[in-house]
């Protein structure tokens, strides 16, 4: 292999795929929900090679681009294909994304020492949200403009300087031309932002090492596998091991994903919405106006807060505090176990009626607001932060179990 | 700027309101068939012949016809009035502003009609136009209540009169529904005060018949339905053929990987 040791003296390849790949030891005990990290970065990679394919044809413009997107559906080879890889792709990715945070939810992934791992992906997340924002205009349809709207008049809200924050957003008094053009630039750019924090993640993962489903940390176990004397007794590498299974967990990811793309690529309206299938009106506005599925139950909370002294302003900020007090999970979390094997029946309640929350308030989020939907959106916001605020004290009196030495199987 | 805006909004808003086109009829079933190249090719020839007078598809080209079964030749002999070519984007001559100084509003593109309306609303509407000498175009529909449309295809279908039920209403909720108005006062008066009375089309009779039998009528609206479907997503049919064909490979792919994950794994314990 003289072609590699000469690369291997100018550029440390082999270290580096022997350090995160061939010789990065991973735990033997993964189970499905461990598949998901590696879908998020599949579906990461699909939104910028299917985005750079649509930017091809493009064009960020008021007046051409719901055309532009008809031109790539009816006129470009296959580009029904990746306009729907795309837009399905983009919900494919949310829901990879929501279920990898759910393991580590689970697990504990995000205890000590992987609390910046936590944070870090926090981060992806709301680079992901801003993304996916801003995509959403581009079709430049009815939904698309009047939802751009509704989330642009929420910075409006903010006291004092809202009015100019909105206009200094979309470079007009209105969602116009100008707001396009920026937010194509925008969704162009960040997506790169996001490959940056994924390979920080990983950076910060390798260093810490990976968690399992038991919550063992296996550096702190026995030593020497087959491999080497030094590494993990319960780690195997994670290439080959992982990498081959991964596959096998792309296959099916892919089976579901392709069913809904060529089977059901609109997905009744979750995905894409049918007022988008008609051009942008600013003087027509549609007779009920949703965000896209992944945001609605921020949107939900954000709703069940009644104006305050004039102003949407608190729904707003219990919008916003939803998603920032994730990042203080590392520190709520006062059990003295990491994986919800071993935590008691409290927080495997407290954990069940979250996600079923979650699922609740997604749901209002896309539903015209009622009265008794409002009492319900409002029941399940506190929900929401009880799960958060109260953690300290429900999750030190809960009663666990013994943690084993080492991983089960 | 923004003030002027939104004047304009609530000056519109009751337009607005017409074009969202409410309604809360039953609708019917359009069962359309997209394989159906010839019904295709009939809704084509209606719709140039009797809505792109208004209507047009403009992200849409004449060409796309050639899928289905027609020549470049037969598409410029059938299909196009206008001097338009066959690679052209079906618009129209008429600007938008005329038609909305005629008919109140500007008549929309129907490219992505089919996907912004189920087909079971676009063929129960065409079916829905009835007689109204209250409004100016002489016609109302029920499906899409106060349209500024008229009945283009009236030649065809005849002419249909109205046949009222009398809903007796507390609110928004429907207390019983009778076929005279008389029976309907009688339980006002009955049972009441805070009880309306409230005039609905039930159904219709002919009153001057049309050219075609009503199961040929229904055939022109079916055929329509089915046009505008496949103009709204012309690649849905290739891309369910295809779907059947990745999802097997996928199958099989996964089943492999399955296979050599477990061998992989053997000795992992």
């Amino acid at each position: 292999m003289s072609l590699m040791n000469w690369i291997d003296e100018r550029y440390p390849l082999t270290k580096v795929w022997n350090e995160h790949l061939a010789q990065y030891y991973a735990p033997k005990n993964f189970n499905s929900w461990y598949f998901f990290g590696s879908l998020a970065l599949l579906a990461l990679v699909n939104q910028i090679v299917t985005g750079v394919w649509l930017a091809m044809a493009y064009k960020p413009d008021a007046e051409l681009a719901f055309a532009s997107v008809e031109y790539i559906m009816r006129d470009m080879n296959y580009g029904w294909l990746i306009r729907y890889m795309h837009s399905t792709g983009a919900s494919a990715f949310f829901v990879v994304v929501y279920l990898h945070m759910f393991r580590g939810l689970m697990y504990g992934s995000y205890r000590k020492p992987r609390e910046l791992l936590w944070i870090i992906g926090l981060i992806i997340y709301l680079v992901m949200m801003a993304t996916a924002f801003f995509g959403y205009l581009l079709p430049w349809g009815q939904m698309s403009y009047w939802g751009a709207q509704v989330i642009v008049n929420l910075f409006a809200a903010v006291p004092f300087v809202g009015e100019d924050l909105s206009v200094w957003i979309r470079g007009d008094f209105v969602i116009s031309d100008a707001t396009l053009n920026r937010f194509f630039a925008l969704h162009f750019l960040l997506p790169f932002v996001l490959a940056a924090l994924v390979f920080i993640h990983i950076v910060a993962l390798h260093k810490v090492g990976s968690n399992n489903p038991d919550g063992v940390e296996i550096k702190k176990g026995p030593k020497g596998n087959r491999w080497s004397d030094k590494a993990p007794a319960d780690g195997i590498p994670f290439h080959p091991y992982y990498s081959v299974k991964d596959v096998f967990g792309v296959g099916m990811f892919l089976i579901f994903f392709c069913a809904v793309l060529f089977f059901a690529p609109a997905m009744g309206g979750l995905f894409l919405e049918a007022p988008n299938f008609e051009p942008a009106n600013p003087l027509k506005t549609p007779e009920h106006i949703a965000p896209v599925w992944y945001f609605t139950p921020f949107y939900a909370m954000l709703r069940a807060i009644p104006p305050m002294f004039n102003s949407q302003f608190p729904g707003v900020v219990v919008m916003f505090a939803s998603i920032l007090i994730m990042f203080f999970l590392p520190w709520l979390d006062r059990s003295p176990v990491k994986s919800v094997r071993y935590k008691g029946p409290i927080f495997k309640f407290a954990l069940g009626i979250f996600a079923v929350t979650f699922v609740v308030l997604a749901y209002l989020g896309l539903q015209s607001s009622t009265p008794t939907k409002t009492l319900l959106a409002q029941i399940f916001t506190g929900i929401y932060f009880a799960f958060f605020l109260l953690m300290p004290w429900y999750s030190s009196i809960d009663k666990t179990k013994p943690v084993p030495e080492r991983v089960t199987k | 700027m923004r003030k002027l805006i939104a004047v304009i909004t609530i000056a519109l808003l009751p337009l607005g309101a017409f074009a969202a086109g409410g309604g809360n009829v039953k609708l019917e079933k359009a069962n359309i068939d997209l394989t159906n190249e010839a019904a295709i090719q009939r809704g084509a020839k209606y719709f140039s012949n009797y809505c792109m007078g208004c209507h047009s598809a403009k992200y849409a080209r004449y060409k796309l016809m050639t899928k289905v079964g027609l020549s470049e030749s037969q598409i410029r002999e059938n299909l196009i009035f206008a001097d338009s070519k066959v690679g052209d984007l079906m618009t129209i001559a008429m600007p938008s502003t005329y038609a909305a100084q005629a008919f109140g509003a500007p008549a929309p593109d129907l490219t992505l009609e089919g996907r912004l309306r189920s087909e079971d609303w676009i063929y129960t509407y065409l079916k829905s136009f009835y007689s109204d000498p209250s409004r100016s175009l002489g016609v109302n529909n029920t499906v899409f209540p106060n349209v500024g449309m008229p009945n283009i295809l009236w030649q065809l279908e005849g002419i249909k009169e109205p046949v009222y039920h009398y809903a007796v209403q507390q609110g928004t909720e429907v207390l019983a529904t009778f076929e005279s108005e008389a029976e309907a006062e009688a339980m006002v008066k009955q049972q009441g005060p805070g009880l309306k009375i409230e005039k609905v089309v039930h159904g219709f009779e002919k009153t001057v018949p049309g050219q075609l039998t009503e199961a040929e009528f229904d055939q022109v609206a079916r055929d329509l339905t089915t046009y505008l479907a496949y103009l709204a997503e012309p690649s849905k049919l290739e891309r369910q053929r295809m779907g059947v064909w990745v999802l097997l490979f996928l199958v099989i792919f996964t089943v492999l990987a399955y296979m050599m994950k477990k061998e992989w794994w053997k000795d992992v314990h």
